[in-house]
């Protein structure tokens, strides 16, 4: 909780003020019924009409005074809290943004999104109504017992029985109501889960014919829904009625003790009249501060939850070189009896790996999924650390660089085809922020994409939708390579990125990447022996093993994982051929 | 008009709850007046108490009494209310929420692949949801608060005519204050949800593609262009906060300057002994409450306009044509050889882009059927019009001679088996799943599937082996153990026809083999259609069907295809270029 407080220190003015005047509001909310009482007692039985002017012209006063404390209250409220929202949700993100590889796969990207948005926004409407209620609400209740105090001492003891009681029935009635609530949200879950589900499923459902049996299903959700929503609402039903009685029961003892207190003279008739206000006062003020504390409980999740985020620190350390260090002549990335083992698993990905790769070499890695291969590319840009051995980049250890740099030497086109909302400028540009228009030109004729950018309107500043999804699969992944290839990278990562591209397109990409890639090391990772044979280097991956290192000639003799993957995707006859 | 309609379709939906209605209807006047009468009680107590000595103790019991009745009976029926509101809320709801559900499960592919499953979640969770708090909960405040304005009006003028007035006049003045606010926060909020929303998206992509981010050394940009929405987010939250926040002290104000008002001159009143000093209690306390139900029944009025659009959208989708039930005639097939034939069919998704055209193609019992092209080129479309996900627009399909839409849906689909690329799985055991296609398959045949499948060696290292629960599609499992789950499903069944989109793109070489072996052996006599993606799959195919653009470009066996020279031999010759 102090960790999230920091994020308030901004704005200490700001959350002292909030509820001070809120609490002076308060006050002079607690005046009202004794001014009335004193307009009864005073000016009616009197006959004092100029009393009675001068008495509401002070209500009249009050109130003005109570809405300008309250607006003040309200602006420091809000503005702490949202000051408070920007700077968690920007703490937040950097700190997402320090995280390696390792954490993200830990807590999950859909887990850090939750966090960013509704958390932070809920956690930010917590701040802004604590800082607004949290006194006043205590306040009123508390003001309004001292208030019927100086009334009468005898008549206080009313209002010290019923509070604690008042209060106890709906903090008990919200204790039963909000976990069945809890319930039904989580109900709520699974009806939209078992729709979305069926949905989706739709062609297997019906493949199946089991429409009959999942809508029996639902049916038995929905009922189950029902049922629960029926016995959450029968408790929350008894909030209203069982706090009425029990303020009218008060104010039925007010009045009648009450009365012997006016008969012997200790109170007046507008005193009573002032103590069965406060006893309404007290209710609203107690049914506002049981909701607050559900509020406030439900912001105190989501803060917890944002603080398990901030508690997960980057277990990669950066290194500081910033110089090149490539020598002509020397190999460009080499793997030294490198072991690796993902965070929480029992086995090793990748077992005692050792190849080294020259500027200009294409190398080919193949192998079954669960392999290692996509493992093994990680470990060149530093997105893991080796457990075990070393990964050298141009004569450096990677973890000698500074991930700028290290990653600037590399360009990586992952699995997932992502783009992002902009233009498809603006997309080629993530690796080069100046690169010119020639550049970026070159490298979508590469990726063999330049007709499909020519053929939009316009052109390089077509408009890019979130993810990309305004383009096909294919574009996609030829749009990623071609972001990959602009300011020609020392080393270029293809992780299994032609796989939604036809053999006709994967082919052209290929020969097109080795032509004018020229000095740069490509490491082309696939599952399909086509796209590999041709390569320099052929590693073949065997649950994390290395068990073949070649050309695609010496592998087809001396490899047998290699020559059965050639022979599952080719026959006997083709294999020769290739 | 529209509104209309769906008024005259949720009144329909109340009908058989008319009882209920009409006693929650009694009940809330009930409540109303009992909660209405307890100030009046509450000042005739205060007015037996004048001064010292001048307490009338008898009056004052009889008084209290009274109050101690009405506060049961006010309490008793505010409680019962409500527990029949809940009733017939949540019942009402049920039902529509089932029939949203089993409307679903009837409409043709055809709907559900044009729309979002966004839009059917939506209908049935929060639609449902708005239309019971709105619609049915938001009718009975509407009701209470009427009641409860009009019963106000009438104690207040029962006690004095002028100090109502005075209420009446100067309470419209909160309503003016907030709707004055609620105009001017509108455009905020609106700034604020789009800001929000840009928020929300952008660390959508940052977050969500974190990793990509990282490749690219990009953390810095996404700080920047994350900070100058986040800034932007902050002031204009600010805004709409601070001013949406203004209305309830302002209203708070308004309802003081009521209360000023009835003080002042239910004070003269009660000088010139027009009124007593307990009813100007009474009136004091109607003050504060009058403009509650107005405050309330302004917000049930929005509520009740979403929640009405929200029961034209529920409408709307219970209306979308279903797929139609089984003709009477309909027939059965027992024994299905597997004989497919396409007479001179036609087909389009849109009228106005054909797609199929006078397709003619005979697959004679235990054929093997493949398709190939590029991605995107239509492959999916013939498995639509096999299993009739879609009807086509000319023509005919026939299987064993009978033509498709003359069978029953359960016979033409159990004649099938398919295996689709995109695995899908239903939260549940590993057993359920398997056993997806024949549910009361027993243990021992669900293994010996498993076992064909090659799914059995990892099934039996899960925690719990076939009692594994599986999370949302598939929860952990990798993409090929999916796949291999799906292949047990077939497996179980053994059906006549089998449709398989090549579905092993994801599995590990050795697994991949040897699935390979099992399909030959589940293949073996039976028709079968392959979306292939592997050159032995193509090869010893009895057809092969060239697809293009959704064109069926060229037919034949690999051998006439590789002579013709064509995109066949085209795509098959790429695979061995020389790079």
């Amino acid at each position: 909780m102090k960790q999230m407080l920091q994020y308030l220190k901004a704005y200490k003015k700001e959350s002292i003020i909030a509820p001070l005047f809120k609490m002076l509001e308060a006050s002079f909310e607690l005046l009202v019924p004794i001014v009335m009482a004193n307009i009864i007692d005073v000016g009616i039985q009197n006959g004092d009409k100029p009393y009675i002017w001068r008495m509401c012209a002070l209500m009249i006063a009050l109130g003005v005074l109570g809405l300008v404390c309250s607006l003040t209250a309200q602006y420091f409220a809000a503005k702490a809290a949202m000051g408070f929202g920007t700077a968690l949700r920007k703490a937040l993100f950097g700190h997402i943004n320090s995280l390696s590889y390792n954490e993200l796969d830990q807590i999950g990207t859909p887990t850090l999104i939750t966090r960013m948005t509704s958390d932070i926004n809920q956690a930010q409407t917590g701040v802004n109504m604590m800082l607004r209620l949290f006194l006043r609400s205590p306040f009123i209740v508390i003001g309004a017992v001292v208030m019927a105090f100086t009334i009468s001492a005898k008549l206080t003891i009313i209002f010290l029985i019923a509070v604690p009681l008042i209060g106890l029935a709906i903090y008990l009635i919200m204790r039963i109501t909000v976990p069945i609530y809890k319930k039904v949200q989580s109900i709520l879950d699974q009806i939209v889960l078992h729709t979305r589900e069926n949905y989706v499923g739709a062609r297997v459902v019906r493949a199946f014919s089991r429409e009959k049996d999942e809508t029996e299903q639902f049916d038995e959700i929905s009922g189950n829904l029902k049922n629960t929503q029926l016995y959450a609402g029968k408790i929350s039903a008894l909030m209203n009625p069982i706090t009425y009685v029990m303020v009218n029961i008060a104010i039925l003892c007010i009045l009648w003790f009450g009365g012997w207190q006016v008969q012997i003279g200790s109170v007046s008739q507008g005193q009573i009249v002032a103590l069965v206000n406060y006893m309404n006062q007290i209710l609203l003020a107690l049914v506002a501060l049981a909701n607050l504390i559900v509020a406030v409980t439900r912001a105190l999740v989501c803060a917890i939850r944002i603080n398990e985020v901030f508690r997960v620190n980057s277990s990669m350390k950066e290194g500081a070189e910033e110089k090149n260090t490539q020598e002509s002549g020397k190999p460009r990335v080499v793997f030294d009896h490198v072991t690796f083992t993902y965070g929480g698993a029992q086995e090793a990905s990748l077992t005692d790996i050792s190849f080294s790769a020259m500027p200009g070499e294409t190398v080919g890695i193949i192998g079954g999924t669960g392999s290692g291969k996509s493992t093994l590319v990680n470990l060149i840009p530093r997105f893991y650390d080796a457990t075990k051995g070393s990964v050298t980049v141009d004569g450096q250890d990677v973890k000698a660089y500074t991930f700028r740099h290290l990653r600037e030497k590399i360009g990586v086109v992952p699995q997932k085809a992502v783009l992002f909302l902009g233009t498809i400028r603006s997309n080629l540009q993530w690796r080069k922020k100046d690169a010119k228009e020639r550049e970026l030109w070159k490298a979508l004729q590469i990726a063999q994409v330049e007709e499909v950018v020519k053929k939009k309107q316009k052109g390089l500043d077509e408009k890019v939708e979130t993810g990309g999804r305004n383009f096909s699969g294919g574009q996609r992944q030829r749009l990623t390579i071609a972001r990959a290839l602009v300011g020609e990278p020392e080393i270029l990562i293809l992780d299994d990125s032609a796989s939604a591209l036809d053999f006709a397109t994967d082919a052209a990409l290929r020969r097109s990447i080795k032509e004018s890639t020229g000095n740069a090391t490509v490491f082309l990772v696939s599952q399909r022996a086509a796209t590999v044979k041709n390569a320099d280097q052929i590693l073949v991956l065997d649950d994390g093993k290395l068990v073949g290192k070649g050309t695609h000639e010496e592998l087809l003799k001396n490899c047998n994982v290699y020559k059965e993957i050639c022979m599952s995707q080719f026959s006997s006859q083709e294999v020769a051929q290739l | 008009m529209k509104n209309k309609k769906t008024i005259n379709r949720v009144l329909k939906l109340i009908r058989p709850y008319t009882y209920l209605v009409v006693s929650i209807l009694v009940l809330a006047a009930v409540t109303v007046a009992a909660t209405l009468y307890s100030p009046i009680l509450i000042g005739k107590g205060v007015d037996c108490m004048i001064e010292k000595g001048l307490v009338s103790f008898p009056d004052l019991k009889l008084v209290l009494l009274q109050l101690a009745v009405v506060t049961a009976i006010s309490a008793i029926s505010q409680w019962v209310m409500s527990l029949l509101t809940n009733k017939m809320t949540y019942k009402i709801v049920d039902d529509i929420r089932r029939r949203v559900f089993a409307h679903m499960e009837i409409l043709p592919l055809r709907y559900m692949d044009a729309h979002q499953p966004g839009d059917a979640i939506s209908r049935i969770s929060t639609d449902v949801d708005q239309f019971s708090d709105g619609l049915l909960m938001g009718f009975t405040q509407l009701f209470s608060g009427v009641m409860t304005i009009l019963g106000t009006l009438g104690f207040m003028i029962s006690i004095d005519g002028r100090i109502t007035l005075i209420v009446v006049l100067i309470t419209p003045l909160s309503f003016f204050v907030a709707n004055f606010i609620a105009k001017r926060t509108f455009t905020m909020f609106r700034l604020q949800s789009e800001t929000r929303a840009e928020m929300t998206s952008l660390v959508e992509e940052m977050v969500g593609n974190q990793k990509v981010v990282k490749a690219f050394a990009y953390e810095k940009e996404a700080e920047e262009q994350f900070d100058d929405i986040n800034q932007r987010l902050q002031s204009c939250s600010l805004k709409a906060t601070f001013f949406s926040s203004i209305t309830n002290p302002s209203t708070r104000f308004v309802n003081g300057l009521v209360y000023t008002g009835v003080g002042i001159f239910g004070a003269f009143s009660a000088i010139q002994g027009r009124i007593t000093v307990g009813q100007l209690s009474s009136f004091l306390n109607y003050a504060n409450q009058y403009t509650k139900p107005f405050n309330e029944i302004s917000g049930v009025v929005t509520e009740l306009q979403n929640a009405l659009a929200c029961a034209g959208r529920i409408f709307h989708f219970l209306d979308e044509e279903p797929v139609p039930e089984n003709a009477a005639d309909a027939k059965t097939l027992d024994q299905v050889e597997g004989r497919v034939r396409f007479e001179d069919v036609s087909f389009s998704y849109t009228s106005e882009v054909p797609l199929i055209e006078h397709m003619n193609l005979e697959v004679k019992p235990g054929q093997r059927v493949a398709i190939v092209g590029p991605t995107g080129c239509g492959k999916t479309t013939v498995i639509n019009l096999l299993m009739r996900f879609y009807d086509i627009n000319k023509g005919k399909i026939t299987l064993d001679g009978v033509p498709i839409q003359n069978l029953t849906w359960e016979s033409l689909r159990s004649s099938y088996g398919m295996v689709l690329q995109e695995t899908w799985l239903k939260t549940g055991t590993i057993r359920d799943n398997i056993s997806y296609g024949k549910p009361d398959a027993t243990r021992e045949e669900v293994i010996e599937a498993a076992k064909q499948a090659h799914a059995h060696s990892f099934i039996k290292r899960l925690p719990k082996g076939y009692d594994t629960v599986m999370g949302e599609d598939g929860g952990s499992l990798s993409q090929g153990q999916k796949q291999l789950l799906c292949i047990a499903r077939l497996m179980l069944l053994k059906p006549p026809v089998l449709i398989l989109d090549e579905a092993t793109s994801s599995i590990d070489t050795m697994t991949e083999i040897r699935i390979q072996k099992a399909f030959q052996k589940l293949m073996e006599g039976r028709t079968s259609f392959v979306v292939a993606h592997r050159l032995s799959t193509i090869k010893e195919s009895d057809v092969i069907l060239v697809m293009k653009d959704g064109h069926i470009l060229e037919t034949g066996k690999h051998e006439e295809l590789l002579e013709k020279k064509g995109f066949y031999a085209q795509l098959y010759q790429s695979q061995f270029c020389n790079v």
